[in-house]
């Protein structure tokens, strides 16, 4: 595996003492994160840690994986070049399609998982972010969009088709529109626990509704097209919703706003499907034009917040949960449960959908792959880092009353501080309460879902920058309608794509559903997506043992398989392509992807702690009920039969989900085993060369012209 | 070139950067799509009027709406 090739160009003293200097500072951070004990350090360390990794990883890994892994060719015209229409197809700007691929992939998954790994210690999720994202996620960004760049942006499940074959296609396109509900659910779910019982919340984030309207308005008859003009006057007015909120909270109406999570459960699958069937001028284009502007505003004031307050991290290290496996906010051992709570940030296999989707129609040269499949992924990883810090500044005691279930924490605020005393961390009941009066919410026992925990946090280190004491509460409504505002455009833009993907399929059994200007196959359809998420979300937010304790491995499991599928999908192509010598490069990760979500599901299922395995938990409740005991959390026979329905519910779907995986992995193993026997390459999908003529100065394709010196970077 | 350069020498750091700015936002929203449409339709069918803005933009949702684009968590 000679790396220096003939066209190596030796790099300059100064980049050789730059890049010594990076590699330096970053290892000195690390030194800091993970050497220092006993006593408290500063957020700034993760940070630099963490930037010093990408910085390396991108100079030196990815330019690896571009040149000698994909060899990115930039004389080879892209599909936005050769097919141009100026709609689906357009040679873009890269900064500009960074921004657009970075709007898309990410959203509230990197913000949750996060807090709640943050149960184990900062240390083991910062750690796995960091490397997560560098050898997997990132890795999988890129090469998913180089093959669909290849294939003039086919989607994953339709190459999955092309490449491996019929079965195991049908397989991967079933698991995607599963997986895809399955995440849908768990985040309309942090919505739900984000809102419940909070009615400044409730108030500004239903605000978001009529905004979008008159946005939408505005953009189809007053000023067409004249988005930032339309999205200014949206800012303003989603930051006078925030405000509005803290008048709603202190006067009569707040009653009117203080909801039950089921009563929330049903506005949200109304709002799903309303937000599905209607025209997307209406809601669904300017809620995303303003998600798109608070995200990047958001996570640019996170960024300057963490560096100007430097906050000391309150959380330990390596937290004594990560290695009994007894945590309060989800149950299981470091590995797997830590690496599949956080998926975005570190590796998630949603990216490939979009990685697949409009992206790689856009892409003007292939040598930008490497700044946009990567380099966005690296700073979604970021983002993640960011929200561990959030979390992590946050006092554990409160970090325990705010995660931990309602059936263990109790009700009120002497109940939750026993309980938090017994997990062995101190919160008093008054501080508890001073807390929740701080950011003034009625309360903030088993807030769960990870959003209020980063939005408290995210309040301490904002109100220490901007507003100071007085603007806590501010803060903290702004970070959850924010959040909100995300999910509900994932769920928006999620129900759709499931709606057509459900059309696609059922559009070949029976023609007019798939149909996409048959209004009643539009409903038909629409509705059925919409029932099973809000199935889930239903069963989550009822749930007697905690709805997220229970689904958000669902999640995380579901998400990293869908990587899986990618990263199976990847591996093929570079085999078939007779890439054998660098099918590590996806072969790696994907081994390690597959141990991770196998070992937790197969735990999921099979294991006989009632904590983990789903039908050991469903046993154990069935065996009371008939007994006629009831069981704590819950409080009647009702709840008994409810644990019981939804443990065997979560364990089959998690068995199904597993067994769809190995079909799809077992076909492409025999697709592989035939490339590498075949004397003849095995016929892929790829488009033709095509020579490019866009000419794109040349200082920007140079960086892929230079010396690799990845070997050594990547021990 | 060479008028280019001194254009750039002439102007402000800051003016160059709000122009960045104001550059990157109008592409990134979309804002400066319809007017790259216009030139492709005067090239591609010359002496044809050009659709107008609300035309263009409804074409844009219309196919918007049967395109969906996901959106990760």
């Amino acid at each position: 595996m000679s790396v220096n090739g003939a066209r190596s160009a030796l790099p300059t003293p100064k980049t050789i003492l730059i890049w010594t200097g990076v590699a330096l500072v970053g290892a000195i951070a690390w030194g800091m994160v993970a050497l220092a004990r006993g006593e408290k350090i500063s957020a700034i360390w993760l940070v630099v840690a963490a930037l010093g990794s990408y910085a390396i990883a991108y100079r030196f890994y990815s330019r690896f994986i571009a040149r000698r892994v994909l060899e990115l060719d930039d004389r080879r015209a892209t599909p936005a070049e050769r097919l141009e229409d100026g709609i689906d197809y357009q040679p873009t700007d890269r900064r500009v399609l960074f921004g657009h691929h970075f709007a898309a992939i990410a959203g509230a998954g990197p913000l949750v998982g996060p807090v709640m790994a943050a149960q184990m210690g900062y240390l083991p999720g910062t750690i796995w972010i960091v490397v997560g994202v560098i050898f997997a996620g990132a890795v999988q960004d890129m090469v998913v969009l180089f093959i669909s760049m290849r294939r003039d942006g086919k989607s994953l499940g339709q190459m999955a088709r092309d490449e491996i074959g019929r079965v195991g296609g049908t397989a991967a396109l079933i698991a995607v529109l599963a997986i895809m509900i399955i995440i849908l659910a768990v985040l309309a779910l942090v919505v739900v626990n984000a809102l419940a019982a909070s009615p400044w919340g409730t108030f500004s984030v239903t605000m978001t509704i009529p905004i979008a309207l008159f946005m939408g308005f505005y953009l189809r008859y007053l000023r067409p097209g004249r988005v930032i003009e339309s999205s200014l006057i949206g800012v303003a007015l989603l930051l006078f919703a925030i405000a509005g909120g803290g008048w709603v909270e202190n006067s009569s109406w707040a009653e009117t706003f203080t909801w039950a999570p089921t009563t929330l459960v049903f506005c949200l699958v109304g709002y799903g499907f309303v937000a599905s069937v209607l025209p997307v001028w209406m809601l669904l284009a300017p809620r995303d034009y303003l998600s798109t502007f608070m995200k990047i505003g958001t996570i640019v004031l996170l960024a300057v917040g963490v560096v100007v307050t430097a906050p000391m991290l309150k959380n330990d290290a390596v937290s004594p949960f990560a290695s009994s496996g007894t945590g309060p906010v989800f149950a299981g051992a470091l590995f797997p449960f830590l690496f599949i709570t956080i998926a975005c940030g570190a590796l998630s296999g949603f990216h490939a959908l979009v990685s697949s989707g409009t992206t790689p129609k856009l892409i003007q040269k292939e040598s930008q792959v490497r700044l946009i499949g990567y380099g966005a992924m690296l700073m979604e990883s970021f983002v993640a880092v960011m929200a561990l810090v959030a979390a992590s500044v946050l006092d554990p005691g409160l970090y325990y009353a705010m995660n931990a279930p309602a059936g263990l924490l109790g009700t009120t605020v002497e109940s939750a501080s026993q309980a938090v005393a017994h997990l062995g961390f101190t919160i008093s009941p008054g501080d508890l309460a001073a807390a929740a009066h701080s950011v003034e919410e009625q309360s903030l026992i088993a807030r769960t879902g990870g959003a209020p925990t980063l939005a408290f946090g995210m309040a301490e280190i904002f109100s220490g920058v901007f507003g100071g004491h007085a603007m806590k509460a501010f803060w903290y409504h702004f970070a959850i309608m924010f959040e909100a505002l995300f999910i509900l455009t994932t769920v928006d833009a999620g129900t759709r794509v499931g709606r057509f993907m459900l059309q696609d399929m059922l559009g070949n059994v029976w023609k007019p559903i798939g149909r996409v200007t048959w209004k009643p196959g539009i409903w038909i359809t629409s509705a059925v997506i919409v029932g099973l998420w809000g199935y889930f979300l239903y069963v989550g937010a009822t749930d007697p043992l905690g709805g997220i304790n229970q689904l958000f491995p669902l999640f995380g499991i579901a998400n990293q398989l869908l990587a899986a599928i990618a990263l199976t999908v990847g591996t093929t192509l570079l085999i078939k392509a007779g890439k054998l010598r660098w099918a590590w490069v996806t072969g790696i990760p994907l081994v390690w992807d597959v141990s991770v979500t196998f070992t937790a599901g197969w735990q999921k299922i099979f294991d006989s702690n009632p904590k983990i395995g789903f039908f050991a938990q469903r046993q154990l409740y069935a065996d009371a009920l008939d007994d006629g005991k009831i069981l704590a959390p819950a409080k009647s026979l009702d709840d008994m039969k409810t644990v019981v329905l939804n443990s065997t519910v979560d364990g089959v779907i998690m068995a199904v989900f597993l067994v769809l995986v190995t079909f799809v992995i077992g076909h492409a193993a025999v697709i592989c085993v035939r490339a590498v026997r075949s004397v003849q390459p095995l016929p892929t999908a790829e488009t033709p060369y095509v020579e490019s003529t866009i000419i794109v100065p040349a200082a920007r394709s140079k960086a892929l012209v230079g010396a690799s010196t990845s070997q050594a970077e990547r021990e | 070139m060479r008028a280019q350069s001194r254009a750039a020498t002439l102007l402000g750091p800051l003016t160059r950067l709000l122009r960045g700015v104001r550059w990157y936002f109008w592409e990134i929203s979309g804002t400066a799509d319809y007017e790259r449409h216009c030139r492709r339709h005067e090239e591609q069918h010359p002496g044809e009027p050009v659709p107008t803005r609300r035309d263009y933009e409804r074409h844009r949702s219309r196919h918007r709406e049967a395109n969906p684009q996901s959106r990760c968590c």
